[in-house]
Parts: C-alpha cells; structure tokens; sequence
C-alpha cells in the first residue's frame, strides 16, 4: 500500500497487538513462575506476580516421585519415530498427488480428508481389540503404528502443497538425464523442499507427543507411558499437586514451543496452502 | 552440468505442450502411481478405516469393553437409549453454546489480528510465533493450564479480579454450574484465536493491490474498502474456514477434558467429552451411537451452511 497510516490507525492496531500478545504469553508466563516457585509458596494468597525465591525443587520432586524421565524418553522416541516414518511415506503419497493426474484423486484425497473429521473416540475399542490379537496392546512400538497411521492423512496434504511449488522441470530433467523417477525424486527433490519436508515432521512430532486418548487406551505399563498419560495420571488423582504439575508442563510445552518456533513460518505456509486446496 | 541440465530442462518443457493431458497414460505410469501410494493406504486402512468401520457398526450391538465375548445385535437400542436420557438435550445445548460462543469470539479477535498484522513490521515474525505457539501446546495440556489459572484458592485469575476490585471476593469459576462453561469457553478462545489469525492474514494478503488502490482512488474510506472490498474477495475462504472450525471445535473435547472433566454436575459435558465418558465405562455401543449422532449433525450442518451462503450469493 502507498499511503502512510494516520495515527487513529496506526496507534490502536499497536495497542490491539500488544494485549494479545500479553493475553498470549500470560499463561506461559504463569505456568513457567508456578513451576518455579518454592513447594510453600506456591499455594499462597495473596497471589505473587514474581516469586519470593527460585528453587527447582519441583523438578525435583517431578522425577523423584514419578518416571518422568522414562515419560520424556517414550515421547521423544514414539514421536520421533512416527514422524519420521509418517513423513516418508507422506512425501511418497504427495508426490503422486501433485505430479499425476488420475481418476481416482479425488477419492484419494477425499479419504485422506475423511480421516480428520470423524471422532477418532469410535476406533478405540476396535483398534483395543485388534492390538489385544496382535499382542501389541501396551507396546510403545504399537502406538508408533497407529501415530503413523493417524499423521499420514495430513502430512500427505501438506507435503503436495509444497510438491506443487516446485516445477516439474526439474525432476523431468533429471530424468532425461537418466535418472529413475524415485531417484530424481530423492536427489534432485528432496533437496529443494527441505524447509517443507521439515516443517511436516515437526506438525507430525508435535501431534503425536501431544496424542492422549490411543496412548491412555493402548498403553498401561507405567514405565512405557507416554507424557500426556501420564499427566492423565496425575490429574486422575483428586488433589492436583500443582508444583510438580508445572514443572511437567513447563517440560512438555518447551520443546514442542522449540520446534514450532524454528518452523513456524513453513508450517503456517503449509497450513495455509493444505486448505485452500482440500 | 548446468548448460546441459538448461538444455534438457528446455528440451522438457517442449515435450508437455499440451497442458491437460500432459503425460502419456502407460501401464508403467499407473503401477508407479499404486506404488507411491500404497505405504500411505496400508497403514490407513489397517490402522483408521477398519477400526472405524468396525466402531461404526458396534453403534448397532451392545458392545462392553468387559464382557466381548457376546455382543448382540441390537438394532438401534443404543440410540433409544441416549436419546432417553434425560442429559441428551442438556449436552447438546452445551455443545451448542460451546461452539457458538468460542467460534463468534475467535473469529473477530483473529480478523481483528489478521487486519493488524497485514501491514508489514519489524518483528513481525517474532510476533507471530509469539502469537502462534499455544498451537503447539495439546488441547488437554491447555486445559490443565487454564484450571490452574481459574482455581478458586489461589487462581491467579481471582487474584487480577480482586485486586482490580471487580469482585470482592473469589469466584468458584470451574465448581459454579453457571460458569464453569463460561471457562472452558475462554480457554478455548484463547487456544482457538491464533488458527483465524493465520488463516485470514493468509486471504487477506491474496487480496491484490490493485483492487485497494482503485478503492482508494473512488474514494472509498477504510471501513468501506474493508467492508466492500476486501471482506467480499476473501468470503470464500471466511466461509470454508468457518466451517472447518464449526466440525472441528464439535470434535474437540480435550481442553473440556483437561479442565472440568465434563462436570461439575455435567455442566461442560459436551458429545465429545460424553464419548469419553462412554469409553472409560467401557460401553462402546453407546460411544459409537453418540458418534453416529455428532456426524449426523455435522453433515445436516454442512449441507445447510454451504447451501445458505452459496446461494445468498446468486443475484
């Protein structure tokens, strides 16, 4: 736009902008000042705004009095691992969708579209039942399985946006050069949409260490769970105690909040684009 | 390398002169086509479609977690049941309200963001991730958040309220029948709001210049560039994401969940958080039934709010 805002515009939208932003950040703020207040202070009224004292005792308690180590690790691991999976299948399912035109597509994608609005609450007695054959009830590596499964659908729409930025040229002449299709598609491809490919896995990582009710359902070992049961766990208690509580929060947000952070502008663009198309 | 790669790019693009049927239809073509795919619809149908349908018919059967070996047909017992129950009409007025009010309040709090952020700034990308990130945050994790904030001891919610003066003394937000859906809703707001944000400032700045300037040149004032122009180029993408957010805030019972667990008194139950509630009783039959009911309700919805605003659209 050419025209300079006057001040009636310009000083308002400043200020909108502002209490959003400390709307948004109040309860990060909140949680991150609970989790490090002092066992005694943190039931205290008056409300602090600023605590007395700094103490870690929280996080102490936290891996202490429960395994939340081992909660970290499964996370990091089952997410990890579906994501990765999901993310290489997903380029393989979004390749073809943006590079070929077939009479099926639409019903493709349509499947694909399907899968996320239905409650997934439906499946869960059956995928119990099906595991409870498989003998992959309470396995971490079963609810790897159904992560994968739950990821591919989106992952799948997101990564054709990107697919369809980048021109056909480029893999054409790979191939005329004498490179098979999956070889073009993995050296000359692959390459270009690297902000793309890692944006994906940080959506499918980021759902799948949230995921509550197939983990709550599938898994019941302790040592095996994943962050969110385990929180269910806490909170299934009558008496929430409030300081290891925070100090579990502030451990599951913070590196979630990493990751969207570094790939938040790809991820949007992602976002964006999946639905202007489905 | 880079010459002859140019060459034969151009060498490639002359070969797909005729855009719509741009590749030859081989048998080679489609077996690549079904292999590219098929990764993606094993792990779909094994995992998503086959425990769906299988869900989808124990609606139909009574059909407890506790006893599988005998789960008769039953018609459509599950459903006569649910509908009898005197919460039935009471969940689906709080799921009502509670995607009414938190949809009203997220859209205008983020178009009034997107209209915020459209211009360009310093920072603006910090800002935006600052904005964005409850995203990453698991709706049950957010509603644990909020019923720690909204506790009535020693909330800090409370303590702004009474500090400000504006109550005297602390309000028992998430064990008051009258407000605990009012909580559960500002919760959501919050969570909801940066999702509009996002995907207005993404129409809006599909909006060409062009059509700004020659509103500007006519004449046109802010208000009407933005009412008259602006809000009619992007309604196409206001109506779509409005209603993926009607299905999806209908389906979302994890910051419910996380908060108030439904009560108290059932006060937040919403269809979703009852599906739960059927789960861990372990009676799929009437899971199953409610699910049926939700999509039901979601497809009429659909049906009725594209054909509204569709042909509202017609001269």
């Amino acid at each position: 736009m050419i025209q300079k805002d006057p001040l009636w515009v310009s000083i308002p939208r400043a200020a909108g902008l502002g209490v959003w932003a400390l709307i948004s950040l109040f309860p990060l703020y909140w949680i991150l000042l609970t989790s490090f207040k002092p066992a005694n202070q943190i039931a205290e009224y008056p409300v602090r705004y600023w605590p007395r004292e700094f103490s870690f005792s929280n996080y102490t308690s936290l891996f202490q009095k429960s395994e939340f180590g081992a909660y970290l690790l499964n996370s990091l691991v089952v997410s990890a691992s579906a994501a990765f999976v999901a993310t290489t299948i997903a380029l393989l399912s979004a390749y073809v969708l943006s590079r070929f035109h077939f009479r099926s597509k639409g019903a493709v994608m349509m499947a694909f579209l399907v899968t996320q609005m239905i409650p997934a609450f439906i499946a869960l007695g059956p995928l119990y039942q099906m595991f409870t054959n498989l003998g992959l009830v309470d396995k971490r590596f079963g609810l790897v399985l159904v992560y994968i499964a739950m990821s591919i659908p989106f992952a799948s729409i997101m990564l054709r946006g990107f697919f369809d930025n980048v021109p056909d040229s480029l893999e054409e002449a790979a191939m005329v050069d004498g490179a098979s299709r999956f070889g073009a598609l993995w050296r000359v491809i692959v390459p270009v949409m690297t902000p793309g490919i890692i944006a994906t896995f940080i959506f499918n990582f980021v759902n799948s260490w949230n995921e509550l009710f197939l983990a709550v359902t599938l898994i019941n070992t302790d040592d095996r769970k994943t962050i969110p049961t385990a929180l269910n766990g806490f909170i299934s208690n009558f008496n929430i105690e409030w300081g290891p509580m925070s100090a579990a929060a502030v451990l599951t947000i913070l590196p979630t909040m990493v990751l969207f952070a570094f790939a938040s502008r790809w991820i949007v663009a992602g976002l964006t684009q999946g639905a202007t198309k489905g | 390398m880079s010459a002859s790669t140019d060459e034969v790019a151009e060498r490639g693009r002359t070969h797909e002169a005729p855009p719509p049927r741009r590749r030859q239809f081989t048998k080679r073509t489609s077996l690549t086509i079904l292999a590219y795919l098929t990764p993606a619809f094993i792990f779909v149908i094994i995992f998503t479609y086959y425990p769906l349908v299988v869900g989808g018919q124990m609606a139909f059967r009574k059909w407890s977690l506790y006893d599988l070996t005998s789960t008769p047909f039953i018609g459509l017992e599950n459903f006569t049941t649910l509908i009898a129950n005197p919460l039935f009409s009471k969940v689906m007025l709080n799921s009502l309200v509670w995607v009414v009010a938190s949809l009203v309040v997220q859209f205008l709090i983020g178009f009034m963001l997107a209209l915020g952020l459209r211009k360009k700034f310093r920072f603006r990308g910090v800002y935006q991730a600052m904005i964005f990130y409850p995203w990453a945050v698991s709706g049950f994790l957010i509603g644990i958040l909020f019923r720690w904030m909204f506790n009535s001891e020693f909330g800090v919610f409370n303590d702004m309220l009474m500090r400000t003066g504006v109550s005297a003394k602390p309000i028992p937000w998430l064990a008051n029948p009258d407000l605990a859906l009012v909580a559960v809703i500002v919760a959501n707001v919050w969570y909801g709001v940066a999702f509009f944000a996002i995907m207005i400032l993404a129409a809006l700045q599909s909006v060409p210049h062009e059509l700004h300037e020659a509103a500007a040149i006519d004449g046109a004032g802010r208000w009407r560039t933005l009412t008259r122009v602006t809000i009619p180029t992007i309604r196409t993408t206001l109506v779509l994401t409005v209603l993926l957010r009607v299905i999806w805030i209908f389906n979302f019972p994890d910051i419910i969940y996380g908060m108030t667990g439904g009560g108290p008194g059932n006060q937040t139950q919403i269809a979703t958080t009852w599906m739960i509630q059927f789960t861990q009783q372990g009676d799929y039959g009437l899971a199953s039934a409610l699910g049926f009911i939700v999509m039901g309700v979601l497809v009429v919805f659909t049906g009725v709010y594209l054909t509204l605003l569709t042909r509202e659209r017609k001269p």
